[in-house]
């Protein structure tokens, strides 16, 4: 009695495996399982961006450098992009390879916003040569802007104590871990409000681009160094 | 600094305008480009054929031949070309990597031939960019194991003295090189394989007796035997001390594989010896017996084709163990399977799961002994599954499992290679960007002889030193300056900073010194350096010996005048005098160090008013003048 049972049991069993499979199978022959693991389509590899820019002459009239200085400029640039493009990752790691003792990605994250002035993802070569044009060889007024540019990282019109506050963090990133004297957490903070209160006039918790003006130009030590780097090119 | 991005460094310092604004002190002095040179095109000719560049391509590479004066030695004055007198093709790379920064390597030079081109050049192989990194590797190594094989040829010679023991392991390890080594070589082969047909041979029936029915040779002729198993266990162990004496090392001998195959195989026999008295562990005796089938092993020295076959198994046990474990992952689901299905039947020889192992090995590899088989339908259904899938499993894809294997093999082994390589890439890299930031700390310390000596206006220690630098070198330095008058921090290397914090934990403890108060306070202020700061710069070291002036500018305290008079630095580098004829210092006081003393509070001036105007010429602070100076990094003052 129990052998009968036993059997027609083995029997079911049978049964049930086969269903299982055949239904199984139906189902991948209708496409709704698949059982590999990679997808079918594959992503198509977005073919390099090629941006070729402007003339010589256009470039020439728009920025402040002569036709050799664009020539070598564009040389480097081209050498280590060779699609004409930088996107931020590129951008990052050279940036960083100037400063190996601390981490520039935070900086150069804001650098690359402040360059990509049409906010599209990437630096042309004529986001960079306006950039470098307005940097070297324009009126100390443009120079502010810039900087109060690069500050005020919604471009709002306004800095805020955070938005400094990172800035800071950013630039004191850079200097890593083996400083003299020992970086402390506040060190930041009290940079930033020793920066407000030179900067904020008014003393309503933001700097407006004509207070940033305004207080750069009275003050000696910035309008010394504005002039520092005239000569790179 | 990776050179490639050389042509980045302008546009790193125009952004530095960016940190103007923030910074509170004065930002140093850019490097002046003194050199306006036009960027020239360069001929280089290389036997023949001739190569252009720019002048600047060559530059970002200043420590490699072409991108150091050192080319000047094969500038042509009539052709005003740099001529070389090397393999062109060779070259191709070579000037391919200063202009693109990655060097490669060609897959049809000679390995040595390229190397010998790289030294050449000056270029250190490591740079290779990871495309032909590995290629370059491989090869290398395959030059190596072709040297390395031509030495050991010359190995076998005798070398002129060798004592005893030396000669001995000599004999042992290579039985060509003397006849006495053959000989007993030959010998040992000889009784080894003796020893095992006497093992085999023990258990022949040897022919019956009148009284009893057949019986092993072992027990018929048991001295016999005996004396067999004696004389062999007695050259086994006449051998192995023998080794063990001739042995380099004792240690490393004992325990390698072959010491313990011989200690394994004449081992029984000694215990055998002790134990035959006692009856209870006469059958763990026997059982010890089939440890002598292990001087079989022994051959592996008389046999070359032996260890290789033993080095394979041992290389390829992972893959071996992954595939026993896929088949034992399958057993155990058909033997699960053919037990339940065999579960109604009633003679089943299916008892239990373990029971059913059986079953299915012997099915899955396709032997079918045939004493337990199934008897239901759906044992049968299901046996006949398994069958099926033991061929596929087993028999069909071996040639694919041992080709996969292989390959699975070389491919783990050249990723092992990799990851070993990769750090050890890893490790030069952080090495160079180290050397790349202490660059910058080391030069800062010229950077203020250069100062210095232009102050003295000496032109030729000003000539010496100007080139030591190049341009680009101090431009980035100027950069990593400007950055840290804009935090007010200094970069330091590791061992300062470690110094440093431990300090601070000791400092902690102590007393509140006045000095440390005016640290603390002093976060604030960019520009005064008021903390104690014992030796920064560990090559900075007493200058015991009278070396250039040069050199011991850079950590030193001059002092032409006075000795200060509140000095409570804990390092008494800073007061070394000198004499005033080595500098035409006249008076002066100069103040080199980045050894900094600590001033009496009194002194604490607030914010920028000291330091307002620029570096050079810090007005002197308000105490009288012979005493302690208040300084930054680079101040000098002539009183």
């Amino acid at each position: 009695m129990l052998n009968a049972i036993w059997e027609t049991e083995g029997l079911q069993t049978v049964g049930i495996v086969v269903l299982v499979f055949a239904s199984i199978k139906l189902l991948h022959l209708l496409g709704l399982i698949s059982f590999s693991e990679d997808s079918v389509e594959d992503e198509l590899e977005l073919s390099a961006v090629r941006h070729r820019p402007e003339g010589l002459e256009q470039l020439e009239a728009q920025t402040r450098f002569s036709r050799k200085e664009l020539q070598i400029l564009y040389r480097g640039f081209k050498n280590e992009c060779p699609s004409g493009v930088v996107n931020e990752e590129t951008f990052k790691d050279i940036y960083s390879q100037f400063f190996p003792q601390g981490d520039a990605s935070t900086y150069a994250h804001f650098l690359f916003n402040a360059f990509d002035t049409d906010h599209n993802g990437s630096v042309s070569f004529e986001d960079f040569v306006m950039g470098l044009s307005i940097l070297l060889r324009g009126t100390i007024q443009e120079k502010l802007n810039w900087a109060f540019n690069l500050y005020d990282i919604n471009k709002d019109g306004y800095i805020t104590k955070e938005e400094m506050l990172d800035i800071m963090k950013a630039i004191y990133d850079m200097m890593g871990k083996c400083t003299y004297p020992v970086l402390k957490e506040e060190t930041p903070r009290q940079h930033v409000e020793v920066f407000f209160q030179k900067m904020d006039k008014n003393k309503d918790g933001v700097v407006t681009i004509d207070e940033f003006i305004d207080c750069c130009q009275n003050d000696e030590n910035i309008m010394r160094s504005m002039h520092l780097f005239e000569n790179v090119l | 600094m990776a050179s490639g991005v050389a042509a980045w460094l302008p546009f790193a310092r125009a952004a530095a305008i960016g940190w103007m604004p923030v910074a509170n002190c004065p930002m140093p002095i850019a490097p002046r480009d003194n050199s306006k040179r036009q960027d020239e095109l360069i001929i280089l000719n290389v036997s023949g054929r001739r190569f252009q560049t720019w002048r600047t391509t060559l530059d970002r590479y200043p420590d490699t031949l072409l991108g150091s004066s050192e080319k000047d030695f094969f500038y042509n004055e009539e052709s005003k070309e740099y001529f070389f007198d090397r393999d062109p093709d060779a070259f191709r790379s070579i000037l391919n990597f200063y202009r693109t920064g990655k060097l490669h390597y060609p897959r049809h030079e000679c390995i040595s031939a390229y190397d010998e081109e790289l030294t050449f050049f000056g270029i250190i192989p490591e740079i290779i960019g990871d495309c032909c990194y590995e290629e370059y590797k491989d090869r290398k190594r395959e030059n190596l194991e072709r040297l390395q094989d031509d030495q050991e040829e010359n190995k076998d010679q005798k070398l002129p003295n060798m004592n005893f023991r030396e000669t001995m392991w000599r004999a042992f390890e290579n039985p060509h090189t003397s006849t006495m080594a053959l000989v007993f070589y030959y010998v040992t082969g000889f009784f080894i394989a003796i020893s095992v047909i006497t093992n085999v041979v023990e258990t022949v029936p040897c022919g019956s007796t009148a009284n009893q029915k057949d019986m092993p040779c072992g027990e018929r002729y048991t001295v016999a035997f005996f004396c067999m198993d004696t004389a062999c266990v007695m050259i086994f162990t006449v051998e192995y001390l023998l080794r063990l004496f001739a042995a380099p090392s004792r240690y490393r001998f004992m325990r390698s594989v072959m010491s313990i195959i011989d200690v394994v195989a004449i081992l029984p026999y000694y215990i055998g010896l002790v134990m035959t008295n006692n009856e209870d562990v006469s059958g763990a005796f026997v059982t010890l017996r089939v440890f002598r089938v292990f001087r079989i092993f022994k051959f592996s020295r008389h046999s070359q084709g032996l260890r290789i076959l033993g080095y394979t198994l041992k290389s390829c046990a992972s893959e071996l163990g992954f595939l026993l474990f896929s088949l034992t992952m399958a057993i155990i689901i058909f033997a699960t399977v053919m037990f339940y299905a065999e579960k109604g039947s009633s003679s089943s020889k299916f008892t239990s799961i373990p029971a059913s192992f059986w079953y299915t090995i012997v099915t899955m590899t396709t032997l079918g002994y045939g004493d337990m088989v199934p008897k239901t339908i759906a044992g049968k259904i299901f046996g006949s599954i398994c069958s099926l899938s033991g061929v596929l499993v087993i028999a069909l894809p071996v040639p694919v499992i041992v080709s996969n294997f292989s390959r699975i093999y070389h491919q783990n082994q050249r990723a092992d290679k990799r990851r070993a390589q990769k750090k050890a890439r890893l490790a030069r890299i952080r090495i160079s960007k180290s050397s790349s930031a202490n660059a910058f700390i080391q030069s800062k310390r010229n950077g203020l002889l250069n100062e210095l000596l232009e102050l003295t206006a000496k032109e030729e220690d000003e000539q010496k030193l100007a080139k030591s630098i190049s341009l680009l070198e101090s431009q980035h330095h100027h950069l990593l300056q400007c950055l840290e008058k804009t935090t007010a921090h200094e970069f330091v290397d590791e061992q300062v900073y470690e110094q440093n914090c431990l300090e601070r934990a000791l400092q902690t403890y102590a007393s509140r010194s006045p000095s440390i108060s005016s640290h603390d306070s002093s976060e604030g202020t960019c520009c005064g350096r008021r903390g104690k700061r014992n030796t920064p710069l560990p090559n900075a070291s007493l200058p015991s010996s009278h070396q250039g002036p040069l050199q011991e500018l850079s950590a030193i305290h001059i002092q032409c005048g006075d000795p200060p008079s509140r000095t409570a630095s804990r390092s008494n580098l800073n007061l070394k005098t000198d004499n005033s004829g080595r500098i035409n210092c006249k008076g002066g006081r100069i103040t080199t160090a980045i050894i900094s003393l600590p001033t009496p509070p009194a002194l604490t001036p607030d914010g920028d008013g000291l330091h307002g105007p620029p570096q050079r010429r810090p007005p002197p602070p308000p105490i009288s003048n012979s005493s302690t100076d208040v300084f930054t990094a680079s101040t000098v003052k002539k009183d």
